[in-house]
């Protein structure tokens, strides 16, 4: 029966997208009940998968019962059996919270949306599930597609963002298939398995070297590594929030999914051990972190700032994927780090950007400095913020502190100290930026209100469909922090490490 | 060893009065029974800790392994309990203390206070309680950023710089522990405090290890030395109960406490001896001394002069350890909790005289002690107490300092304590001069003076600080705390601090 669930994730999502699209010519309402219907299937699904993943094993589903050559495989191992179930929660979280908000900000286009929203969750799903480069291709474009037109949705400047978003991600995409175009002529096939051993004897060939180079600046771009970011912060500042949440939260990292997947599981650790790729890739991440992290100091509009901090994020992933190839057995070693900030940063993101939708339905607000006040107006949500924040800086038993302590134990182990240095500075930079929301929001005292004290506190909070989401969350911040320090999740990572060759495990 | 969930207990009761106190955030009697319940019932749990260390066994609460080598849990020792028994027993006095001081100046924000104040708490309990440094460094943070909206409490633009300089220095120093953490990790394979030091074994260049070393003193910025002391005088603009619990017993001493952590389980006497390592620190901690208690005469603000006054006698309990000699820990050890006492008598008496004077400033307390008499008694005591004047306890610490101080064998160390003391008597003797002696301060203008705003010339009738019952609330916890003061130095086993003392410092030099 779960063996059928993979191919399940994926068809459900794309007929639920058709049946909202001819549901909300009928009644208007219906979508959005549709879409959480679908995804919290989908979500149990996903939880079965990783089940059934950790006790019997992998699961390889072919499409139609072709043979793999021919056919599309569906592979579910560890690492993308945990990547579904975070992509599906936080999917799930965000569409319950749309539901007012999309009311508030896009009355005209809710059906539309919805239609859109379950396809970028199919292209999600798609990326994850499949076995088979070229499928993943196809995925990773109608994922961005459909995130383009999610962009766009709010209209005038969003217009824009999403149109550097298309063209930037569309010269992504092409370098993603030249590469996948360069491999099939060297090796005949487009399976990943099949590839994967169709490869080692071209090695040294300059064209499966290329390839890989290809495959690296196609998914930089996708995911907004440092110099490759510039479409970014529009994009996830002019979206609406449950879409930045998304964007921020899942989007770029099922790209560091797929860059994980073409590294480990097309190419090989043996591979990567060939060249200095990881060595590059690892400084160019601290430079993302310390860079992100600095222009989102500069930003005075708060989903800005969140967004050029999803910059220095991706480089705390790559720059814990660049230390993944230690051949020590520690609990911080291989892809441990990787993936565990993969959830860490999808909680928390999603938190925030969810938060900065909320200041928007209540009161239009953007700015930083219009915050004044607000931790009296709504103060489950601005709690939640500041949870959420702390757990940024990195400010323990947080997700954020575990994320951080792991990547330092990692970097510790590869002698490489600087690493260790801009991770520390990257959390002062972090408390820089947080920081000033937080005052603004609780201390800065309003104009014309000298005792802010007594005057009488209005609370308007935000409806309860938009505040569980953000509350659950935030308080899965710190739960997950505890259980990652407590080591409860790491036998899934610890198997992510076997499949790979990466000698990992309980030390 | 025994285990035990005596820890979690004594934990549970600051997290778990937290939540209530924000619940009930609408009563305020309610509220402030719950943080009165907590003190009350935490401080019942630590002493209860104290018969068994005290028979030599360690009581020891696993939670969960979080890395190979080092756990989650907590582990009591006669040092740590020395700690935890300062700041539980302080929490109830200033509990007290605060319903006095918060609704006398109609404070706002209240509930977020209180709810902070639980807070910290819960992470200075957590610092004395933990058995390794990864441990201890989560509750470290949790003291750090739960104090944040305690110092910025007043929310004018002068309270929200000093919370941002606060945060600044100690999450900065937050940052060097953590990486000093790791690399001690990395280095030995555990983090657990021991009595003879973990890294003595370990493959490392001395380099190395005074590296790691300089990381720790600046990690532990909360001790404020000299050149990180600065965060301590601005935080002054907090709530006078903030002032007196925190930043003079939770989260400095916390800071020291790491401090003689590193230098006595971590490092080892031994290591630190071979390494050259404590006279370094003994030197660094001297200028502390010395310069801080220069920068006290200079202060007229009260409060800001005892902070630099705390800067001086914290300094004199890192100094102790660095001698690394049995009895300069002994020292080092009862001046926690005596310094503790001492140090909060005089910040309860500075904000009682900001209370019912509204008197910031020394050179404005001119016959506070006719109107305040028992207040300034009370005062008095604590400032003798700082000289290191017997019958008061700090003679006790400071003698056993001296002695530390001899028996390393290094007498400029004597030279530098007495100079400190000396200078004690510098700066607090003025404080005790205008208020007993001093006339009541004519207006007169200088000449050349061209403000003069008027209200400053209307003469505040002497208020007498038995006047309302309010101020009970004050005047109470601040005469426990004063004859406490006086009793520690006649029975120094009061609370068995000092066996809790010397059943440490046994522990760690073995034998001697």
């Amino acid at each position: 029966m779960v063996e059928h669930f993979p191919v399940l994730v994926v068809v459900l999502s794309l007929l639920s997208s058709i049946t909202i699209f001819i549901a909300g010519w009928i009644s208007r309402k219906t979508p959005c009940y549709l879409s959480t219907a679908t995804l919290l299937g989908q979500f149990i699904a996903s939880l079965f998968i990783l089940h059934h993943v950790m006790t019997i094993g992998p699961i390889h589903y072919r499409l139609g019962g072709w043979v793999p050559p021919w056919g599309i495989e569906y592979v579910m191992d560890a690492l993308n059996a945990y990547i579904l179930v975070v992509l599906l929660f936080l999917g799930l979280v965000c569409v319950i919270y749309s539901k007012r908000n999309i009311e508030h900000e896009l009355p005209q286009k809710v059906v539309s949306f919805y239609t859109i929203y379950q396809l970028l969750i199919t292209g999600l799903c798609g990326i994850t599930v499949t076995g088979d480069i070229f499928n993943m291709y196809v995925f990773i474009e109608i994922t961005c597609l459909s995130a383009y037109a999610l962009i766009a949705s709010r209209g005038k400047i969003a217009l824009k963002a999403s149109f550097t978003y298309l063209v930037l991600g569309s010269i992504g995409a092409c370098f993603f298939l030249l590469g996948i175009g360069f491999l099939y002529s060297v090796t005949g096939s487009l399976n990943i398995h099949d590839l994967s051993i169709f490869l080692p004897p071209f090695y040294g060939n300059k064209v499966v070297r290329a390839a890989f180079v290809f495959f690296i600046v196609g998914l930089s771009i996708k995911m907004a590594l440092f110099p490759l970011h510039t479409w970014l912060p529009d994009a996830h500042a002019f979206a609406p929030s449950e879409i930045s949440a998304m964007l921020s939260g899942i989007i770029i990292e099922v790209s560091t999914y797929a860059f994980i997947r073409v590294a480990f599981s097309v190419f090989t650790v043996n591979f990567i051990k060939l060249l200095p790729v990881f060595e590059i890739l690892s400084w160019i991440a601290a430079l993302a972190i310390v860079i992100g992290s600095v222009l989102a100091i500069a930003q005075s509009n708060l989903k800005r700032m969140l967004a050029y901090s999803s910059v220095a994020n991706m480089g705390y992933i790559m720059l814990a994927v660049g230390l993944s190839m230690s051949a020590a057995r520690y609990p911080w070693s291989g892809l441990t780090p990787a993936s565990m900030h993969i959830l860490n940063h999808a909680l928390m993101k999603g938190c925030l950007f969810l938060i900065a939708g909320a200041f928007i339905y209540k009161a239009d607000l953007w700015e930083i400095k219009d915050f004044k006040g607000l931790g009296r107006r709504m103060p489950y949500t601005c709690a939640a913020f500041v949870v959420a924040a702390l757990s940024m800086i990195g400010v323990p038993p947080s997700v954020g502190f575990a994320s951080k302590l792991y990547i330092i134990l990692a970097s510790l182990e590869a002698k490489k100290f600087v690493f260790v240095a801009v991770l520390l500075l990257s959390s002062l930079l972090n408390l820089i930026y947080f920081w000033r929301v937080i005052e603004t929001m609780y201390m800065k005292r309003e104009e014309g209100t000298e005792h802010a004290h007594s005057s009488p506190v209005l609370r308007d909070e935000i409806p309860l469909s938009m505040l569980i989401p953000i509350l659950t969350l935030s308080s899965l911040c710190i739960l997950m922090g505890i259980l990652w320090l407590a080591k409860i999740p790491t036998p899934i990572l610890d198997r992510v490490n076997l499949l790979f060759g990466l000698v990992g495990g309980p030390g | 060893m025994t285990e035990s969930i005596y820890p979690l207990l004594a934990l549970s009761c600051p997290a778990l009065g937290s939540v209530l106190i924000l619940i009930s955030g609408k009563r305020p009697n309610v509220r402030e029974a719950w943080t009165l319940l907590a003190s009350l019932f935490q401080f019942v749990i630590i002493l209860s800790m104290v018969p068994a260390i005290l028979d030599g066994k360690k009581i020891v609460c696993f939670l969960f392994t979080m890395f190979p080598g080092i756990d989650f849990g907590f582990h009591v020792d006669a040092f740590g309990l020395l700690f935890a028994l300062t700041a539980s027993s302080l929490w109830i006095l200033v509990s007290i203390y605060s319903i006095g001081y918060m609704r006398a100046l109609e404070e706002h924000a209240q509930t977020r206070f209180y709810f902070c104040f639980a807070l910290a708490i819960l992470g200075a309990m957590g610092v004395s309680l933990s058995g390794n440094l990864a441990t201890m460094y989560i509750f470290y943070e949790i003291l750090t950023v739960s104090t944040y909206p305690l110092v910025a409490h007043e929310q004018s633009s002068e309270a929200l710089f000093a919370g941002r300089k606060y945060l600044a220095y100690l999450l900065t120093g937050g940052c060097f522990l953590l990486g000093a953490i790791a690399l001690t990790y990395s280095i030995s394979g555990t983090t657990d405090f021991r009595p003879g030091g973990v890294l003595t074994g370990a493959m490392a260049s001395p380099s190395m290890f005074i590296l790691l070393f300089i990381l720790f003193i600046i990690g532990f910025m909360k001790a404020a030395y000299f050149p990180f002391h600065s965060w301590l005088p601005t935080a002054m603009v907090a709530p006078t109960p903030v002032s007196a619990l925190l930043h003079a017993v939770a989260v400095v001493k916390a800071g020291v406490f790491g401090v003689v952590r590193i230098v006595t389980y971590i490092y080892g006497v031994d290591l630190m001896g071979e390494l050259g390592l404590g006279i370094l620190l003994a030197f660094f901690a001297g200028f502390t001394m010395i310069v801080a208690s220069l920068f006290a005469i200079a202060q007229d603000n009260l409060k800001r002069r005892l902070a630099y006054s705390t800067i001086s006698q914290l300094s004199f309990i890192v100094f102790g350890v660095a001698l690394l000699s049995p009895m300069g820990v002994t020292g080092a050890m009862i001046h926690i909790p005596f310094h503790g006492f001492m140090k909060i008598t005089l910040f309860l008496c500075a904000g009682s005289i900001l209370v019912v004077s509204g008197k910031k400033n020394i050179s404005e307390m001119s016959g506070v002690g006719r109107t305040m008499p028992i207040t300034m008694l009370a005062f008095t005591v604590g400032v003798l107490g700082m000289c290191g004047v017997p019958p008061i306890a700090g003679f006790i610490s400071k003698w056993y300092l001296g002695l530390g101080a001899i028996q390393s064998g290094h007498f400029i160390f004597l030279a530098l304590l007495l100079i400190a003391s000396l200078l004690d008597v510098v700066y607090f003797y003025p404080i005790i001069r205008t208020a007993f002696f001093q006339k009541i301060w004519t207006h007169e203008l200088l000449p050349g003076d061209q403000e003069a705003p008027v209200e400053v010339f209307i003469q505040r009738p002497p208020v007498l600080e038995m006047r309302r019952p309010l101020y009970f609330f004050m005047l109470i916890p601040l005469t426990i705390t004063a004859s406490f003061s006086i009793l520690f130095c006649l029975f120094p086993n009061l609370f068995s601090i000092y066996s809790l003392a010397q059943m440490a410092v046994r522990d760690l030099f073995r034998g001697l």
